[in-house]
């Protein structure tokens, strides 16, 4: 231990007059493909919208009041709360936080199960868990829409074995957009929360088991708690892309199941487009997640 | 001795243990005492460990019997046997604090709040941990570790105290300290220890008794003084501190022991063993520290050898000598006795020993 430390800071030593140089690509990429694009969407959130798609250099504040509030068709009734725009987000919250559960409960085990592998196959599982990720997200999405379908292959095999008798309605509800985050985003779940089970001294639960604990009782008080960075890596890794997603809502959720990613998206495609309010909507979604991040990161270091 | 008016805590009975092919532990039987300081003695792979894990209850026996003060334990899981483990990396949890380890025993057999936070203070102080109590394990010391392991394990109050090496992990002058401590601790305490070590140095200083095991046979039970001095066979002889052993004729058998001759054609008397004949070969074990050197002129007994090696060890010197048949045997001699004579590389020398000293073993 002593020894790779005295090493690293060795070697640290030796690259010490390189060292601004060396951080001068990173610094590139962070800086013009992270917070340029960030800053310009800032930008844009405060302008005026031009109605071909773009904008026009003018301040106001109207992308964020169009958010919040209803002023009627002319702008000039008095201001009610606009609740539209508010539904989307909670509904995409709940959305996202659900499909971030179902990951858990699945990917929990899967996890469990890989580190709980012979050192030598773990590896092959950890590659099949990445493996329809070789497959374009549209593409997959699609096929989970075809999977579903009311008279696709899951409900022609429960048809089958007579274990119902009309097909499931699948297709447009909210389950489904669940089922295709689930889907797009498990791994990000399974791969975290590996590394920590991999890392997770067994010990530890025969120790548990040594004084008295159940099964139960070592998962619920040993197991999961030293094992809580990785779901919580994982949760977020989940999370947040979820809150965001747009192809999966679109594609599985249909019309009446908006969420963030889609409102977005929509003002940024063809001429119908407002920029202002879709780089709006984005600094909110921001906002809330930086903020969500910044509370637990306090959390964090106060235990 | 009488062993049989003794309460039996553990009672091991023809266990059996493998793993796939691997034979772990070979029909082993063992009566532990109660309130008894016993060690299980062996090197690493001979299947101490194993047997530790099986009256824990992480390893299911493959057959046999296990009891426990007469209750049959071999089928309960681990957490229905009323006993504690001392982990070789002490496996505290690491997102709970000294004192919260410590309760976590009592807590989970049902015991009420005043009742733990009590039982908590009473074993902190005992392994003089109570300043501690709010620390995280990786604040901890490797020994701070160590007492707050021992106080954890000890805190439910098991009959017994299973503790799996743990010291190996601990630098050597605390080891040393740790020795007296455990000691105590179990005088005080009254919980019957089992001990699995590799160290025979460690086993000899704390245990009341000791099993030495070897590929996965228990091959003698005694007390420390009986395994050193009485070792049933070469395998112990050898294990258990240094040791000379020498081929030898058996020549003629009486009733206060038998003389032999070693391969240089001298005679040697070795205290009576079991089942030795006249005529037979057998191995003789003399320990280093019970021979003594002399000018090769005044030696009158016949061993005779050229020193080849000469040690000096602070409170030993230690001398290997080469006898004439090419065997050659480690002798130490008690630094400042004022008695013995210094003897240098290349001296002629002959060896000396009393009647009794030299033991005879089954080949």
């Amino acid at each position: 231990m002593a020894g790779t430390a005295a090493t690293g800071r060795t070697a640290s030593r030796a690259f010490q007059p390189f060292r601004l140089w060396l951080l001068i690509p990173s610094w590139l990429m962070i800086g013009v493909f992270l917070l340029v694009p960030v800053l310009l969407m800032l930008l844009f959130s405060f302008l005026t919208k031009e109605f071909r798609g773009g904008v026009i250099w003018e301040f106001t504040l109207a992308a964020y009041d169009q958010f919040i509030f209803d002023r009627g068709l002319f702008g000039d009734d008095p201001p009610k709360i606009e609740w539209t725009y508010i539904v989307i987000f909670v509904r995409s919250i709940v959305q996202a936080g659900l499909a971030t559960i179902l990951c858990l409960v699945i990917g929990f085990p899967a996890a469990f199960f890989i580190a709980s592998r012979p050192l030598g196959t773990r590896s092959i599982w950890l590659f099949l868990v990445t493996v329809p990720y070789w497959v374009n997200l549209l593409v997959r999405t699609v096929s989970m829409k075809f999977l579903i379908r009311d008279n696709g292959p899951l409900n022609e095999l429960l048809l089958g074995l007579g274990i119902i008798s009309k097909p499931l309605s699948i297709v447009n509800t909210d389950f489904a957009v669940q089922l295709g985050l689930f889907y797009s985003y498990l791994p990000f779940m399974v791969l975290p929360i590996y590394a920590s089970v991999e890392r997770y001294d067994f010990t530890l639960s025969e120790a548990a088991a040594d004084l008295y604990a159940g099964r139960w009782t070592i998962l619920r008080r040993i197991l999961l708690p030293v094992v809580s960075p990785g779901i919580i890596a994982g949760s977020i890794l989940v999370f947040i892309p979820s809150l965001g997603a747009f192809l999966a809502p679109d594609l599985l959720g249909g019309a009446k199941n908006f969420m963030i990613g889609s409102l977005i998206e929509e003002q940024f495609k063809g001429n119908a487009g407002n920029w202002p309010f879709g780089a709006a909507a984005s600094m909110i979604l921001l906002s809330l997640v930086l903020l969500a991040l910044l509370i637990y990161s306090r959390q964090q270091t106060r235990t | 001795m009488s062993f049989d008016e003794k309460t039996v805590a553990i009672d091991v009975q023809d266990v059996i243990k493998k793993f796939g092919s691997i034979v772990a532990l070979q029909r082993a039987s063992l009566k532990i005492f109660d309130n008894e300081f016993f060690t299980i003695l062996g090197p690493s792979g001979c299947g101490k460990t194993t047997l530790l894990r099986l009256i824990a209850g992480f390893e299911d026996v493959t057959d046999g019997a296990i009891f426990l003060y007469d209750e049959e334990i071999e089928r309960l899981p681990p957490h229905k046997r009323p006993v504690n483990t001392v982990f070789q990396q002490y496996a505290l949890f690491p997102h709970m604090t000294v004192a919260e380890n410590v309760a976590f025993g009592i807590r989970m057999k049902g015991g009420g709040r005043q009742e733990i936070e009590a039982t908590v203070l009473r074993m902190l102080d005992l392994v003089k941990m109570g300043d501690l109590a709010d620390r995280r394990p990786n604040q901890l010391s490797g020994g701070q570790q160590q007492r707050a392991a021992l106080a954890r394990a000890i805190a439910p109050e098991p009959k017994v105290l299973l503790l799996d090496e743990p010291l190996s992990a601990l630098d050597l002058k605390l080891r040393q300290a740790m020795r007296l401590e455990l000691k105590q601790l179990q005088q005080e305490t009254g919980i019957t220890f089992v001990f699995v070590t590799h160290d025979q140095e460690e086993a000899l200083a704390m245990s009341d008794r000791i099993a030495v095991m070897s590929d996965g046979i228990i091959q003698q039970v005694g007390g420390a003084r009986e395994i050193y001095d009485n070792p049933v066979n070469r395998f112990v002889a050898n294990f258990i501190g240094e040791t000379n052993l020498l081929d030898v004729i058996v020549e003629q058998v009486g009733s206060d022991g038998c003389v032999c001759t070693i391969g240089t054609g001298a005679p040697l008397h070795c205290s009576a063993a079991k089942e030795i004949s006249a005529g037979q070969k057998a191995c003789a074990l003399i320990r280093p520290e019970r021979l003594r050197l002399a000018s090769a002129t005044l030696s009158n007994n016949g061993i005779v050898g050229s020193v080849r090696q000469a040690m000096y060890l602070g409170t030993d010197i230690k001398y290997s000598v080469l006898l004439d048949d090419g065997v050659s045997l480690s002798v130490r001699s008690q630094n400042g006795s004022g008695q013995e004579e210094e003897f240098a590389i290349g001296d002629r020398v002959g060896i000396e020993l009393d009647k009794g000293v030299a033991r005879l073993l089954a080949n």
